[in-house]
């Protein structure tokens, strides 16, 4: 059974339609890129699927279960907390709380929705998640002492403290410059290695061709083309693809 | 004589200090609902809203003092208010009540509204509930943000708190003008000056102090 399964999704701002019927389907452990021009709605299907936006039709399914259908009533605010559960989200502007340590930005949310309980347990799994971002040293550091790569991990670390079934990446390093791109594309490629689910919209091509193991290619609220990411990237078989790609040297 | 006038002057500043430190204690929690008020989405409450703080901000705070404590007893006919100087004191406290609490509340409204949307999609994101996220993301980026303004709104409210004497409120400058009377000087009306100077260099080293303790975040 499909870890995520995406059916028809289509979102519109005032007459702006942004998404038309978005439809596609991931397994557990896979990792997706989708590359696209700007606002060829890439973000905004994220948004979707995390519950920031929500669609005018279409509908998401978890593990088979139904997390969102446009047809079916809104859920209440703690139903929609337990759903959008099964998502994380990294941001391309970080989004770091600034009042909060780097720990602190990790542990926030998992100490809030135990409600002060397993307190240890919490931070010394927080100190892990940073240990692993490479960030020991970075612990007890406020989000402005960091540079955009250290916060920008910080914030995988906290959307990983949650647990989530799918991990989504809004152009994690467009904000960055090539030095600080490397050390976040760095710890994606090591999450991919483990096989977390990642869904990564990106402007990276030869990285979303050498890590993720998918890739969608979308153009005006449509997906042109999906398949293996060497063989959408290198071999696109669609003339919009190929037209796309043509302005990367990669 | 310096003794009897300051002994004089520190008793109208305490009805000067009183009338500050009231209105302080109820119209910076009002300010804050009328600027949830002020950006409702329903305009039922925004509208209605956002017309109070365009009198209030729009007119003297002395007209507003006049207006309230002589309103009604000229519109209804009845001085609710009761000519005692505790009656006095209430309306003036009204007035000022309503007054700052429509400013503070247009600082609130900016001090939120700079908060950028991304903050409140992270706490989303991270399964927060809508108070969680403004208690513990929100709140104190915006107390951050709006020290300054309030810092000067509030010493601004110390020297205001004159203008009460136009309805015959004691405070120090009421103290400090009666001896021109009783005693023919003039220096003590000069002298208040020194009182009002003290209390708000305290509160600017109040505010700086705050300030300072707000700055291991940016």
């Amino acid at each position: 059974m499909p870890i995520l399964e995406v059916n028809d999704i289509r979102k519109s701002f005032g007459s702006a339609r942004i998404l038309s019927g978005i439809s596609f389907s991931m397994e557990e452990g896979e990792s997706l890129s989708i590359i696209g021009s700007s606002g060829s709605g890439k973000t905004t299907l994220l948004r979707c699927l995390t519950f920031l936006e929500t669609p005018d039709s279409g509908s998401v399914l978890v593990r088979g279960d139904k997390v969102f259908d446009a047809d079916e009533p809104a859920p209440d605010a703690s139903e929609l907390r337990r759903r959008r559960a099964h998502f994380g989200m990294v941001f391309q502007s970080f989004n770091l709380f600034p009042q909060y340590t780097a720990l602190g930005n990790v542990t926030l949310a998992p100490l809030l929705a135990s409600g002060g309980k397993n307190e240890d347990e919490i931070v010394s799994a927080g100190r892990k998640l940073l240990d692993q971002m490479g960030l020991s040293d970075r612990m007890g550091n406020y989000p402005h002492q960091l540079s955009g790569g250290q916060q920008q991990r910080v914030a995988i670390a906290r959307a990983l403290a949650l647990h989530p079934d799918i991990l989504c990446f809004d152009e994690p390093t467009s904000a960055l410059d090539p030095e600080l791109t490397g050390e976040v594309l760095r710890v994606i490629r090591e999450l991919a290695d483990n096989h977390t689910t990642m869904i990564i919209v990106t402007h990276e091509m030869s990285f979303a061709r050498d890590v993720a193991d998918q890739c969608i290619f979308m153009d005006s609220g449509v997906i042109v083309e999906k398949g293996p990411s060497r063989e959408v990237i290198d071999n696109p078989r669609a003339e919009r693809t190929r037209q796309f790609l043509s302005n990367y040297n990669s | 004589m310096f003794w009897t006038v300051t002994l004089s002057l520190l008793e109208g500043f305490l009805g000067t200090i009183k009338l500050f430190a009231l209105t302080l204690l109820f119209a910076l929690p009002l300010g804050l609902v009328i600027s949830f008020g002020s950006m409702s989405k329903l305009k039922v409450f925004r509208l209605p809203i956002r017309f109070l703080i365009w009198v209030i901000r729009g007119t003297p705070l002395l007209l507003q003092l006049l207006v309230i404590y002589y309103g009604p007893g000229i519109i209804l006919g009845n001085n609710l208010w009761g000519g005692s100087s505790g009656g006095r004191f209430a309306a003036a406290l009204v007035a000022f009540v309503i007054n700052y609490a429509c400013y503070f509340s247009e600082i609130y409204r900016g001090g939120i509204q700079s908060i950028p949307a991304g903050q409140y999609e992270a706490g989303q994101v991270l399964g927060m509930t809508k108070g969680q996220i403004f208690r513990k993301v929100v709140l104190l980026q915006v107390i951050k943000r709006i020290v300054p303004p309030m810092s000067n709104e509030i010493i601004t409210l110390v020297k205001d708190t004159s203008l009460a004497r136009v309805i015959a409120v004691y405070e120090i400058i009421w103290n400090g003008q009666a001896f021109i009377k009783s005693s023919g000087i003039i220096w003590p009306l000069f002298y208040t000056g020194a009182f009002y100077l003290i209390f708000s260099g305290l509160l600017s080293l109040l505010f700086g102090y705050m300030e300072k303790k707000l700055d291991y975040f940016r």
